[in-house]
Formats: C-alpha cells, sequence, structure tokens
C-alpha cells in the first residue's frame, strides 16, 4: 500500500474473494443481488428527484417515482423562497464559507505537513503524536469553551468562526493526509536543491508543493463537500436567517405541524445535494479509491 | 523508482567529496533547519494551543460551574455537576441510552452490509467500477440535512416504506413518529452509509494473496470455510480499522437524529442523542457549566472505549507481517 492518491490502482489481478466460482449460475446470481441492491441504495436519491418535480399535494398522495404532472414550480417557489429570504442568499453564504474553508486547509495542511514530513526539529515526534491524538478528538467536546470564545471575539453570526480554525490547520486529518504524502516524495530531490543552494522555503516552494498537488486536491474536494454538508456549527455560529447556509435554510421549511412546504423543500433539497454530485461525477475514481484507503498506509 | 537511481548515486558521490565544507556549515544547517522547522509548524502549533488546547482546558475549569452564559457570574460548584449527571439527571442516561444503542446496533450492521458488498464487488469486472463508485455515493450525501429529511418522508405514516410494506398485506407504522421506531430508521440511514468502510474492506481484500484460497480449495474447504479461515483473519487489521473508526464516528451522531426528531430529540426524547443533550443543553438553555461537565465525560468515555478497543484488539486482529499499520 505504497501507492499515492490518485494514481491507477495496479489491475488487481489477485484480488481476494473465494477461489472463483466458475459457474455461470453464480455469476447471474451475483449480477441480480448486486443490482438489486444498487436499486435499493440509490432509491431514496431517485425519490428526492421525483419529489421534488411532483406538484404540491402530489409528494404526499402520489408513491410513484414518476410525478402525473411532472414540474419546476417547487424550483422556483423554492429558490425565491420563504419569507423574504432567497434560497439563492443561502447558497451564495454556503459557497464563501466552503470555498474559505477550502482555501485556509490546503494552505495551512501544506505548510504543517511539511514541517512534519520533511525538517527536522526538537519534539517533532512529540507535537506529531499531538496532531495524531487531536485527529480522534470529538469536536462536540471543544464546542462549548470555543462559542465561548468566539462570542468574546464578537464573531458569532459571522462566517469567522467556521473559516478561520481551518486557516491553523485544526483539520488533522487533511495534514495527516498530506504528510503520508509527502513522505512518498523521493528525498533525492530535497537533497539536490539543497546542494544547489535552496533553503527549507526553497525547497518547500519549488519542489515539495508542486509535486503536493494531488494531495491538496483531495483535500480540497474533501473540504468542500464536508463544510457543505456541515450542520452541527453552522447551526451553532449562524443565527440571523440573512448569514444562513444551505443546511441551516432547508430547516426553514419545516413548518408546524402539516404547514411543511414539501414540494420546495425537496426542491431544494435536491439542488443542495447538485454541488457534492458534481465533485462525485468529476472527481469519482480519485474520491473512492483515493481518501479512504488513505488511513490504512504507514 | 529505476530513474532516479543514477542522479540518486551521483548526488552521494557529490556529497562525499565536499564533506570538509559541509562538515563547517552543518550547525547552522541544522539551526536552520530548526528555525525553519518551527516557522512552519507555528500555524499549526498555534491553533493547537488556540483552539484546541486552551478551549479544552478551559472547559474542564467551566465543569466545575455554574455558568449559564446569560448572568455573567459562574460560582465554583466542585463536582456538582458531575454527580447531578449520575444520580439525578435521567435525561443524561436517557442520551447515553439512545447513542449506545444507535452504535452498538448501527456500526456492526453498517460493517456487515460494508463487508458483504465489498466481497461482491471485490473482483474486477464489467462495471464493478461503477458500482463501487454507486454504493460509495450514500457516504458522499448521506450526512446532509437533505437526506435525513428524505428519510422523514420515506417513514413517515404515508410514506413510501409503508407503501411498499402494504404490497405484502403488512400494515406500517409511523415509524418517525413512534418512540420505539425512530431510532431504528435513523440506524438505517447511518448503514445506509456503507461506501467508506466499504472501499477500505475493497482495499483490503486486494491484499489477501490468491494462493491462500486455492490451497484452502484443494484441500476441500468450502466457501464458507475460506470465508472464516482466511478472509476474517487476513482482513482482521482492517475490519479493526474500521470498527474503531466507525464506533467513533457514531457516538458522534448529530444532524440525522436534530433533523428526524425535530430538532429536540422527539417523539418523546427517543431521539435525544448525547450530542443533541449537550447541544440543547449548552446553545438551547445556556447552562454552559453542565455543557462543559457533559463534554468531559463523552471525551472521556470516547477515550476508554478507544483503549478497550486496542487492549482487545490484540486477541483477534492477526497482523501477517507489520506491511499494515
Amino acid at each position: 500500500m505504497t501507492a499515492v492518491l490518485p494514481r491507477p490502482v495496479a489491475a488487481p489481478s489477485r484480488a481476494g474473494g473465494p477461489a472463483r466460482s466458475r459457474s455461470v449460475g453464480g455469476t447471474v446470481l451475483r449480477t441480480v443481488l448486486v443490482l438489486g441492491l444498487l436499486a435499493l441504495v440509490l432509491y431514496p436519491l431517485a425519490w428526492l428527484l421525483a419529489a421534488s418535480l411532483k406538484p404540491n399535494d402530489e409528494v404526499a398522495s402520489n408513491l410513484s417515482l414518476l410525478p402525473h404532472a411532472p414540474t419546476l414550480d417547487n424550483y422556483v417557489r423554492g429558490w425565491t423562497g420563504m419569507q423574504t429570504i432567497s434560497f439563492a442568499r443561502f447558497y451564495v453564504n454556503s459557497t464563501v464559507i466552503a470555498l474559505g474553508v477550502v482555501v485556509a486547509n490546503c494552505v495551512s495542511c501544506l505548510v504543517t505537513a511539511y514541517a512534519f514530513a520533511r525538517l527536522r526539529f526538537p519534539l517533532r515526534g512529540m507535537w506529531f503524536a499531538v496532531m495524531i491524538a487531536t485527529l480522534l478528538l470529538p469536536h462536540h467536546v471543544l464546542i462549548v469553551p470555543q462559542f465561548v470564545l468566539f462570542k468574546f471575539l464578537g464573531w458569532i453570526d459571522t462566517p469567522l468562526p467556521l473559516i478561520v480554525p481551518k486557516a491553523v490547520a485544526t483539520e488533522a486529518f487533511f495534514v495527516f493526509l498530506m504528510v503520508q504524502f509527502m513522505r512518498s516524495i523521493p528525498r533525492e530531490l530535497d537533497q539536490a536543491a539543497k546542494v544547489d543552494g535552496c533553503s527549507p522555503f526553497g525547497i518547500f516552494w519549488y519542489v515539495v508543493m508542486p509535486l503536493a498537488r494531488p494531495a491538496v486536491v483531495t483535500t480540497a474536494i474533501f473540504s468542500f463537500i464536508w463544510t457543505w454538508n456541515d450542520f452541527f456549527s453552522q447551526l451553532i455560529y449562524l443565527n440571523s436567517p440573512d448569514h444562513y447556509t444551505v443546511p441551516i435554510g432547508l430547516r426553514l421549511f419545516v413548518g408546524g405541524e402539516g404547514q411543511t412546504e414539501l414540494g420546495p423543500m425537496f426542491a431544494m433539497s435536491m439542488l443542495s445535494l447538485v454541488p457534492v454530485f458534481l465533485f462525485f461525477l468529476a472527481f469519482q475514481r480519485l474520491l473512492v479509491e483515493g481518501i479512504n484507503t488513505e488511513g490504512l498506509k504507514g | 523508482m529505476v530513474a532516479t537511481d543514477t542522479p540518486a548515486t551521483d548526488l552521494r558521490d557529490r556529497r562525499s567529496t565536499r564533506i570538509p565544507a559541509k562538515r563547517r556549515g552543518s550547525g547552522v544547517n541544522t539551526r536552520r533547519e530548526m528555525v525553519a522547522g518551527y516557522a512552519f509548524l507555528s500555524p499549526w502549533l498555534i491553533g493547537f494551543m488556540v483552539i484546541t488546547a486552551i478551549p479544552m482546558l478551559y472547559s474542564f475549569y467551566l465543569s466545575f460551574t455554574n455558568w449559564d452564559l446569560i448572568s455573567n457570574a459562574g460560582q465554583y460548584v466542585g463536582f456538582r455537576n458531575y454527580v447531578r449527571m449520575f444520580t439525578q439527571d435521567p435525561a443524561f442516561w436517557n442520551s447515553v441510552r439512545t447513542t449506545v444503542t444507535y452504535a452498538v446496533v448501527a456500526t456492526p450492521l453498517k460493517l456487515a452490509v460494508a463487508l458483504g458488498v465489498a466481497m461482491l464487488l471485490s473482483r474486477p469486472r464489467r462495471g464493478v467500477g461503477t458500482a463501487r463508485a454507486l454504493f460509495y455515493l450514500p457516504s458522499l450525501l448521506g450526512g446532509s440535512v437533505a437526506l435525513a429529511l428524505v428519510w422523514q418522508a420515506l417513514f413517515s405514516r404515508a410514506g413510501a416504506i409503508n407503501a411498499f410494506l402494504a404490497w405484502f398485506g403488512i400494515t406500517g407504522k409511523p415509524w418517525v413518529n413512534d418512540p420505539q421506531y425512530v431510532m431504528g430508521t435513523i440506524v438505517l440511514l447511518g448503514v445506509w452509509q456503507f461506501g467508506a468502510p466499504m472501499v477500505i474492506f475493497l482495499a483490503g481484500l486486494k491484499q489477501i494473496p490468491r494462493e491462500l484460497y486455492e490451497a484452502a480449495s484443494v484441500d476441500g474447504a468450502g466457501s464458507w470455510r475460506q470465508f472464516r479461515h482466511i478472509t476474517l483473519p487476513s482482513l482482521s487489521p482492517v475490519i479493526f480499522f474500521n470498527l474503531v473508526l466507525e464506533t467513533i464516528h457514531s457516538f458522534q451522531i448529530f444532524t440525522s437524529a436534530y433533523v428526524i426528531g425535530g430538532g429536540q430529540g422527539g417523539p418523546v426524547d427517543a431521539t435525544k442523542v448525547y450530542t443533541l443533550y449537550l447541544y440543547l443543553t449548552g446553545f438551547g438553555e445556556s447552562r454552559i457549566g453542565y455543557a462543559s461537565a457533559l463534554a468531559w465525560v463523552f471525551l472521556l468515555a470516547v477515550g476508554l472505549l478507544t483503549v478497550v478497543f486496542f487492549r482487545t484488539g490484540r486477541f483477534w486482529v492477526h497482523y501477517s507481517d507489520g506491511d499494515e499499520r
């Protein structure tokens, strides 16, 4: 398992699994099983798409996946929003925060990872162990004192508490990911640059950073997706509807008993998944092969 | 890495001829590297101090006060928060019960499904790549508010699940409104996101040598015994990794419980999981002191659990030759 993220995985000619079942019946059975499971797993998404295209009264009554009278009305009404705020506002807020986090994570984790992976300094081992420990730290534990801190700074109801902490490499997972990646970059390159008179900063800028691009891409994509889907911290820090993000905004559609506007709610739910879905389409292989096996290395 | 061989040796030669020059500067060099090291580390170091370490200590202090954000004078109350939590707070025990139930049911189920599907997809066939990607998709989407809303609708009284059950003559229940079943729907939403551990299992399955199965098959072992005596032991480090990760993860469940439980952990507190109780205490009622005590108990519990995992792991995790972890 030394292969790094996006490099195509070598053809798994000796893949595991019990010795091949040669029977045609086995293969057919397997295929049917996989297709059946796929249908089951994808059903909720298909249901959401269908619900978003159904007129409001049909959402509850028509249980078929095909709307009788498909309409885009839900999207129009959802987008113009409830009360006085357009859903576009939430979309913009979410995008700003997500992009802020992407930049903050990429820069800070890259710099930190370089220190851990390449430079020698006293206590490096200890700090690295501390960083790994924070990886397992449930962030709910810190939310109360952090809230007090950001309240003291006057940052409540701004995007700052959601972005600034990422600029100081608090997302240990990505630091770890980049350290693992940088360790796979041949050290000879550093040595060569050093001999040519490069400072540690020069090595970072001209050698390690350009070569670490695949890890940066992975970090950027997952930073975006996780921030986009994040609910807990946005719920805590954003409290005026003007500053709501998409997940918080979606909750506005849930009214009191029976008041819920199902159609527009599901239309906007659908829209809220679109950015993640686009990332999925564009980086399928990277997403599936890359990040999840990362923890197994090293 | 054949290509880099030549420059590497070349470089070593160059270095060896320059030893005197290097030696003179080496003290300066290491000092420079040390300074550079801490310079590059400084963002993380600042972040660790300001965002993690100090808040942690601060919350430890807060857990011994009765501060409520509103009256700006928290008083030191000793262990009263902790004593109350364990002896006089049924809501605390309720949240422990819901969370542990969720973790104990959802985690093994999710891993079992993940392993099962991974085994179905382990060998390269046409379309396997696409199938893997599609099974993985819920892991990207499932944590969102949108999917929790979908779940709520699917499992409501007039929802699609009950319509499906009706085909078989089963009268469904209003799953999400029934305190007895609502956690079950949340478990299913968790299990639905089995794609992430599945991908890890796939990577693990690929490492098992084919020869093991062939040898076993020659010896007359059927597929169950092959699974039991080859796949499971070979995969045990990966199972362990997934188990630790997913368990810790499941203890932190929040979004689905919040959305499906209508923001208050309903019906009748059935979805008031630990993090939700912490949230409602700290941010709903502003009882910062008590919430901090809740947070510390949570931290200690998760820490203890991790230790237990690693201690017991020794008995059933087989590392072949230390090439992993």
